[in-house]
């Protein structure tokens, strides 16, 4: 059965996404904050099928802890199949506005982080010449916009990284997954008013749980998004600079 | 692995009638995070998937908590068949986990996209009442989270509470969790078979009978055809199959269920055509026998989204009342001739025995006697009038009327039908209420 580790396991997306993983018999070692919600989805997920699930409770902004992090997974686990890497924040782009350190911390989380945590993990798995790696990044980083740039930037960041370590693992067999959701109906979102372009965290989730299965490049999430950033980034700049989005 | 929910969630019920704002919505993610409704300056009410028909899913002008993203398994038995879960995770999820290891639900209603929590705050019966009872008869305990404190409710343990709650319209508190047993079965298919009758004398004469040899049964009936044929209509009923060894028919190869099986949309054309095909397909006297999934078998509807859209912006009422057996069921009867004579006729009614088995539930629908689901199109005054009427016959021969279906009862015929109401709103949470409440207790609060 898969071996699967989820770094941000308390993220809506990644429980959905683990769901369908469950119902197979995975394995999952999952790694965020607070340990009492991690418990909660470790019985969520032995409950509708795992084999099993550790819980590893870590603050994902202290890179040092980092590499324990990932020896620890692979001590408890014997090895992992595949990770699918989910924290993050939408963070308050008014606020980042305002402050540089707000900024950087928004940076710090989204990018960073992921940045230290995707070099470990892709030592590891070319080692192993197999699996697979799964980042969520976001349709925001496809264009920046005012509403939420700072944010767009650590995930366009995060593409451009992961399409980077695709080009570099191709030749090890590991699968580089960048999944890019669009707007979804998360505690993340809350305060957003909802419109038709919401999707339903299940939805997002076995979309990933898919594109992961088939080792896919890139997972819109849903499907229409790619179409969607498809028109946007056609937009000329002259005129995109001057509408409200 | 979660119920797509109409996630564009308008917070409203199923029938769209009526239609009422709400001062704020509160989602709840976490049964580790629940708010404290105590710093509301308004009443709460939980909120599933708004699978209720009126007004008991709603608090105008004050707050809804969403409970349906609490949707975390806590324990599944698979060797005592028991499930713990949290009360947002709906019935589609349930089976999903528990039918590949050979459990089903021990009551389930005509749609699987409710929520445990709603199955409980409006005590659902499905088509094996007489066998089975209510949901709540299978709830082994869970939590309630109200304005004084966290409860861990059970026939034993806070069983007044356990009772106020089962059938308690969300009045007593947000169930956070709750732990019910399954029922074992031998395969995930359904033996079926198919009896017309004539009129509902030869519903009654059969019913008997076929509430001996099936677990499920319900039936379909006409409400609009008089005299002698008064009240025909067919039965649906059937067991779970149990496969002969080495003969396990494999679940794929079979058809999905005779496609005509449609929706009671009332006066509508396509139901008129959908009833005659079943009918005709079934002669008189005969039975038809067919193996079936029991997603077609007991969820016809959910094969159509949104359904509700069908009767366009008014919205549409539910009437589902129950009378006890009695003589030749003359109540019954009465019924069926006020609806032909309105003109305002569901076309197609849902009509079921229920058994004699007691729910723990305090304000519980269900009783012994015969039950009648109708739905009619919103058409002002008329249909309000037609249900007063129907009203007044549930009324004298003792019977109730659903409130998980209801928009309009009175105060008065809500105390007649439920004489404990009284004693069950010693149990209502004052931080608590909704507008069916508001609503049927009215007038008695002297307003
Ligand atoms: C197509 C269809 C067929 C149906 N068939 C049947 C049937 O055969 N038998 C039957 O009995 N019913 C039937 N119903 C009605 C339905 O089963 C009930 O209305 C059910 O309670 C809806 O559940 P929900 O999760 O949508 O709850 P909602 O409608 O959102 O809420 C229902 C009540 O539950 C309360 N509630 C919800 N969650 C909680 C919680 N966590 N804690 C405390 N209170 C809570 C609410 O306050 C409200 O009072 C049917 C409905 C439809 C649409």
């Amino acid at each position: 059965m898969l071996k699967i580790m989820i770094i941000g396991a308390t993220s809506t997306i990644a429980q959905e996404t683990a769901r369908f993983f469950a119902t197979e018999g995975a394995e999952f070692f999952l790694v965020g904050i607070p340990a009492d919600k991690l418990a909660l989805i470790k019985d969520d997920l032995v409950a509708r099928g795992a084999k099993r699930a550790e819980i590893y409770e870590a603050d994902l902004t202290d890179f040092d802890k980092h590499p324990q992090i990932i020896e620890s997974a692979v001590q408890a686990m014997g090895s992992i199949d595949a990770v699918l890497i989910a924290h993050g924040t939408l963070g308050n782009q008014k606020a980042a506005e305002a402050s540089v350190e707000v900024a950087l911390k928004e940076i710090n989380l989204n990018l960073l982080s992921n940045i230290s945590l995707l070099t470990l993990l892709a030592n590891y798995f070319e080692k192993q010449r197999r699996g697979c790696i799964a980042v969520i990044s976001s349709v925001a980083g496809d264009r920046g916009r005012g509403s939420n740039y700072v944010y767009g930037t650590a995930k366009a960041g995060t593409t451009t990284f992961m399409q980077g370590l695709r080009n570099r693992l191709a030749k090890s067999g590991v699968a580089v997954v960048t999944i890019k959701p669009g707007l979804v109906d998360t505690p993340m979102t809350a305060d957003i008013k909802k419109n038709f372009l919401f999707s339903d965290p299940a939805t997002v989730g076995k979309a990933i749980y898919l594109g992961m299965k088939k080792g896919k490049d890139t997972v819109y999430a849903p499907w229409f998004w790619r179409y969607i950033m498809a028109i946007i980034i056609h937009i000329p700049e002259f005129i995109f600079k001057k509408m409200s989005l | 692995m979660t119920t797509p929910l109409n996630r564009l969630k308008q917070y409203k019920s199923w029938g769209r009638y009526p239609t009422v704002e709400h001062k704020a919505i509160h989602q709840i993610h976490w049964r580790s995070d629940l708010p404290d409704v105590n710093q509301f300056e308004e009443t709460v009410l939980p909120y599933g998937y708004g699978r209720s028909y009126g007004d008991s899913c709603l608090n105008e002008g004050g707050i809804l908590l969403d409970t349906s993203y609490m949707q975390q398994f806590m324990v599944f038995d698979a060797e005592q068949g028991l499930v713990r879960c949290e009360a947002g995770v709906s019935l589609e999820q349930v089976l999903e986990v528990i039918v590949p290891c050979g459990w089903f639900l021990p009551v389930t209603p005509g749609t699987k996209f409710v929520s445990i929590g709603g199955a409980i705050a409006n005590d659902v019966h499905g088509k094996n009442h007489h066998r089975a009872g209510t949901f709540g008869c299978h709830v082994t305990q869970f939590e309630l989270v109200r304005s004084d404190g966290t409860y861990i409710c059970s026939p034993t343990e806070n069983a007044e509470l356990f009772r106020a709650t089962i059938g308690g319209l969300g009045l007593t508190g947000i169930i956070t969790w709750a732990e019910f047993k399954l029922k074992r079965i031998p395969s995930p298919l359904i033996d079926q078979e198919k009896i017309r009758f004539a009129n509902l004398d030869e519903f009654f004469a059969i019913s008997a009978e076929m509430d001996q040899r099936f677990e499920y049964l319900m039936s379909w009936s006409d409400c609009l055809s008089g005299g002698d044929s008064m009240g025909r209509g067919i039965f649906m009923a059937g067991n779970f199959y149990d496969p002969p060894l080495g003969a396990e028919p494999s679940t794929k190869k079979l058809k999905p269920f005779v496609p005509f099986d449609l929706p009671s949309i009332a006066l509508n054309t396509l139901s008129v055509k959908a009833f005659n095909a079943v009918l005709y397909r079934v002669p008189l006297g005969k039975r038809v026998r067919s193996i079936v999934h029991y997603e077609p078998f007991y969820y016809p509807l959910d094969a159509i989204n949104n359904w509700y859209r069908l009767y366009g912006k008014r919205g549409f009422l539910q009437y589902q009342l129950v009378v006890p057996f009695e003589g030749d069921n003359e109540p019954i009867r009465e019924v069926y001739r006020r609806i032909a004579q309105s003109g305002e006729g569901s076309f197609l009614v849902v009509l079921k025995a229920f058994g004699d088995i007691v729910s723990p539930g305090m304000m519980s629908f269900p009783m012994p006697g015969v039950t009648l689901a109708l739905d009619f199109a919103f058409n002002g005054e008329k249909t309000l009038k037609l249900l007063d009427e129907l009203d007044m016959i549930v009324r004298e021969a003792k019977g109730r009327v659903y409130p998980a279906k209801d928009a309009r009862m009175s105060p008065e015929n809500f105390r007649a039908y439920y004489p404990q109401w009284e004693e069950f709103a010693h149990y209502i949470d004052p931080k608590f209420s909704s507008s069916f409440w508001r609503r049927v207790t009215a007038s008695a609060n002297g307003q």
